[in-house]
């Protein structure tokens, strides 16, 4: 909703990355989300991130499905083109993209009530289809747009700002994706930028799908007391397994990670994600051992974040339809129709 | 009887799942290569074994390609079925039944002729294996047929041998079965009957195929490089088609790699979902399915129609409401897609008429999405779809080259001050468009919901309705788009018929038989909506038109009042819903009895 043209002011201290491009270029259009609204805060670190990472803005594809996080997208990489689906459906859009060109970054921006219940069956099968994009849920455990009701994601006893209590048990993201046979299952919070802006990095360049599920308090309609998704709670409860730092591909990976703690994952472009366990006894590539790390957490009410789980050798897509290495949408017709001759050939078969 | 040479129907009444659809298949092929004009429709059910089945091959020396109403042989091989298939039999005609077991006596008729063969008898003795005991017992009654009907050996022997070329085993066996058959009419029979085969040459030039192989074929021709869909009947040979074309001429050579992907989705939602973001994303995209799998796209049809993004749609039309009956055949998803999805839509829709327009309109479809930013849905039917039809073979144009619309390339966007994605700069509705990753100056954000024609976000109404009344002008552009009618007409008849996809068949066999009788009536078949200026000057040209078509509730002369300036009185409807494929009969006595009426005079 742009009904304010944000001013591109260009300072020249600002520091540039390798394009030569300042963090200014990385931003869209003025958000009309609530102030202090945690979806801002990931708009911030994803600008931040793909910063960071080099990517020329345009050669993103922004996908978005409806609700206050599909908003969204345009408020950050004005330069790349954005799609906002229809309810749920964000998912199958980005395969459909990916299936065309396989050479551009996918990230898909969405929310509980986007992917967890309206668009539950869509995010499984991406993710079961190990899409090339990052996932992004902002996860708020309420529908903001249409005024504070539940949704999927809100905890047992977690109450309404108007005073109902939740009595469903919620679907968990992480969970769920674990499950599912997801390649690369992360967990943040929007109010800390440290954790989510490496785990950011890390999901664009992962090869597969990555599912970083990102808790996001809704200031106006979920971040009273008693509520499980407010940011007090939040911080409360919020308990890092595993730190992850992404290491570009040209700088060398420091020695000084000492080896029980710390454990390097090379990434298919050759950038690596340095994990370090903050808990001892967490494995990120174990997927059974994350799934119990994870019950047991969250029965203590706690909230696990960081990479929880990476596994880089899963074939995405098109490594598993074994499709050609350029873009579909850029084969040349020629190589795309077999011509006349063949036409005689098939109706040989028709006579 | 006197004879009739080549112009006569088998019917074949058989359970499903006992391969009786190769036996059949041979049959009406060989008559085909004996160069006779045929037509087989299989009337199967929603069912993998068990279940009564049909296949009625209809032989004409005339070229008529819908079913005749008649049954001139019927070949009775599922004693659930008996009683019903005996009474089909037209008077004067055979059947032909399995004389192992006691046939009822209580059951018979004199007015046609009963030929007993021992078939399982026959079999049993000769095959040991269970499953090929089944099997063979089709083959064997095609043997009895071959010399009942003086079908050429030659040709049945040599199709037999070209379509088990990967089974040589098989080869043996289903001679020896077509032996038995044969040489047991030939001694107990009367053989040829009065009904029976001559050589012709009227099918050279022609192929025997169905629609959704065409229409696979079509999209691999268009450079379709994006197949996303959800099994569902009658539209699922459709992909299977597609796939194994691609297997054949889309592997890059060198690296063994595929230029095309092809994903089964987890329902229609996804499967139209995964078509528009290819589509967005500037590849050629297309999905195959039915009546329920196009309710389940309605919402993103909405959304492509006015977030501008092309899409091929084929809706291989089944019966319906609801699940319907699966395996019949209908146009009654007219009127529903014409206005596909909430909001003021309108789509633009083409209708075959027999497996060539299946190829060629799956060609046009792709042309005129991409012209039009918008999808484009193809109606077929399981007739078309699913019988294999005689069509005149198909040439391909070597100077062919893709329309791929208005897209802006990264040199003139480079070039360019400011790109507005949705302006009208031409004036014919077409505003133009920019691929994702390929400039900067491009970008932009889709979105279905209210936008201006910058592509900004908007709740204001001039903006709102700006972007509206351009998408209407942009469908009244697609009528010198879409392909013209088909017409029929001859100066001075006042008296025409209107109609649509495969009835074409059984219509034009009604109009030489009310020729013969002396009433001219003149045809159109659209062939496209919207409708072009053609409908209308032929409307306008006729004081009485009979709208013929496959529904209940008359949705092509709904559309047409709806869309043309035709008034009501000049309308009426022949109708025909029960599912099977139609015949003329119905057509010719509803023009006859509404004439008698003074309807037309």
């Amino acid at each position: 909703m742009s009904f304010m043209q944000k001013p591109r002011v260009s300072h020249s201290q600002l520091p540039r990355n390798e394009l030569g491009l300042t963090t200014r270029d990385y931003e869209g259009s003025m958000s009309t989300l609530c102030a202090g609204c945690g979806h801002d805060s990931i708009t911030a670190a994803l600008i931040q991130a793909f910063w960071e990472l080099n990517i020329e803005p345009y050669k993103v594809a922004k996908m978005s499905g409806i609700g206050c996080s599909s908003k969204t997208p345009a408020y950050f990489l004005a330069e790349a083109h954005g799609i906002n689906a229809v309810h749920g459906r964000m998912p199958s859009i980005a395969t459909g993209a990916n299936a065309a060109d396989r050479n551009l970054y996918y990230l898909g921006v969405s929310g509980d009530g986007d992917s967890l219940s309206i668009g539950f069956g869509q995010f499984a099968h991406a993710l079961r289809r190990n899409i090339n994009m990052l996932y992004i849920i902002e996860n708020n455990g309420v529908y903001g747009l249409t005024k504070g009701q539940f949704s999927a994601s809100a905890d047992v006893g977690s109450k309404a700002k108007k005073g109902e209590v939740n009595q469903q048990p919620p679907i968990d993201p992480v969970i769920a994706a674990l499950t599912l046979g997801g390649s690369f299952v992360a967990r943040s919070f929007s109010g800390d930028k440290g954790q989510l802006v490496p785990l950011i990095k890390a999901g664009i360049m992962h090869n597969g799908f990555a599912l970083l599920d990102v808790l996001s308090p809704c200031v106006t309609f979920n971040d009273h007391e008693d509520s499980t998704k407010s940011y007090a709670h939040t911080r409360q409860f919020y308990h890092p397994a595993v730190h992850a730092d992404f290491v570009p591909q040209k700088k060398p990976i420091r020695a000084a990670y000492d080896d029980g703690e710390s454990m390097p994952v090379e990434l298919h472009d050759g950038s690596t994600v340095v994990l370090r366990k903050v808990s001892k006894d967490y494995n990120p590539t174990n997927r059974a051992r994350a799934y119990s790390y994870l019950h047991e957490h969250q029965k203590r009410g706690e909230i696990v974040t960081g990479l929880l789980y990476i596994d880089e050798d899963q074939r995405e897509m098109h490594d598993i339809s074994n499709t050609v290495s350029a873009a579909l949408r850029d084969l040349p017709y020629a190589e795309l129709c077999p011509g006349s001759a063949a036409l005689e050939e098939i109706q040989n078969l028709y006579r | 009887m006197n004879a009739r040479i080549n112009d006569f129907v088998i019917k074949i009444a058989n359970v499903n799942g006992t391969g009786s659809a190769s036996a059949n298949g041979l049959l009406m092929k060989a008559i085909f290569r004996m160069g006779i004009p045929v037509v087989g429709k299989n009337f199967f059910p929603s069912n993998i074994q068990g279940l009564p089945t049909w296949f009625e091959i209809r032989v004409s020396r005339e070229g008529y390609l819908a079913r005749s109403g008649r049954v001139d042989i019927m070949v009775a091989m599922n004693a659930q079925t008996y009683a019903r298939d005996l009474a089909d039999v037209s008077p004067g005609g055979y059947l032909l039944y399995d004389s192992t077991w006691p046939r009822d006596k209580q059951l018979t008729r004199d007015d046609i002729t009963l030929i007993g063969i021992p078939l399982a008898q026959m079999v049993n003795q000769q095959f040991e294996n269970i499953r090929a005991r089944i099997l063979m017992k089709n083959v064997c009654y095609l043997g009895a047929l071959a010399a009942l009907l003086d079908l050429d050996m030659r040709v049945l022997e040599e199709l037999l041998k070209e379509t088990f070329a990967d089974k040589q085993k098989l080869i043996a066996g289903n001679l020896k079965a077509i032996e038995l058959g044969y040489q047991y009419a030939k001694q107990h029979c009367d053989c040829p009957l009065p009904l029976r085969l001559e050589p012709m040459h009227a099918t050279a030039g022609h192929i025997m195929v169905d629609g959704n192989t065409l229409a696979a074929l079509g999209c691999v021709y268009a450079g379709a490089t994006v197949g996303a869909w959800y099994p569902i009947t009658p539209s699922t040979s459709l992909m299977d088609a597609f796939k194994e074309f691609c297997e054949r001429y889309r592997v890059d050579p060198e690296t063994g790699k595929q230029r095309y992907c092809i994903v089964q989705a987890e329902d229609e939602l996804a499967a139209i979902g995964m078509v528009l973001g290819a589509g967005w994303n500037g590849a050629r995209a297309f999905t195959p399915t039915s009546g329920p799998g196009l309710s389940l796209m309605n919402e993103f049809i909405g959304f492509a129609y006015y977030a501008e993004i092309p899409a091929v749609i084929f809706d291989v039309q089944r019966v319906g409401p609801s699940t319907g009956m699966p395996t019949r055949t209908q146009q009654a998803d007219l009127l529903f897609a014409a206005y596909a999805s909430h909001g003021d839509t309108r789509h633009v829709l083409l209708f075959p008429a027999d497996p060539a327009e299946c190829f060629h309109m799956a060609v046009a479809a792709f042309d005129l999405a991409e012209r039009l930013q918008t999808p484009v849905m193809v109606l077929s039917d399981l007739d078309i779809g699913m019988n294999d039809w005689m069509v005149p073979k198909l040439r391909w144009d070597e100077g062919y080259v893709p329309d791929r619309g208005k897209v802006y390339s990264r040199e003139q966007l480079q070039d360019m001050q400011v790109f507005h994605r949705y302006t009208d700069s031409d004036g014919d509705g077409i505003a133009y468009r920019s691929l994702p990753g390929v400039h900067p100056g491009g970008a932009y954000f889709t979105r279905g919901s209210g936008h201006d024609r910058r592509g900004a976000y908007t709740e204001d109404a001039d903006e709102y309705q700006d972007v509206l009344d351009r998408l209407r002008r942009k469908h009244d552009t697609a009528k010198a788009l879409v392909p013209a009618p088909v017409v029929r007409s001859k100066k001075g008849v006042k008296t025409g018929i209107v109609s649509i996809g495969s009835c074409d068949a059984a219509v034009r066999e009604a109009l030489d038989i009310l020729a013969r009788g002396g009433t001219e009536v003149n045809y159109l078949r659209v062939r496209g909506f919207p409708f072009n200026r053609e409908v209308e000057e032929f409307i306008e040209r006729h004081e009485h038109l009979f709208v013929v078509e496959q529904n209940r509730d008359a949705q092509l002369k709904a559309l047409l009042l709806l869309e043309t300036k035709v008034e009501r009185r000049k309308l009426t409807s022949i109708l025909h819903y029960g599912g099977m494929p139609m015949d003329s009969r119905c057509i010719v006595s509803g023009i006859n009895e509404a004439l008698a009426k003074g309807a037309a005079a």
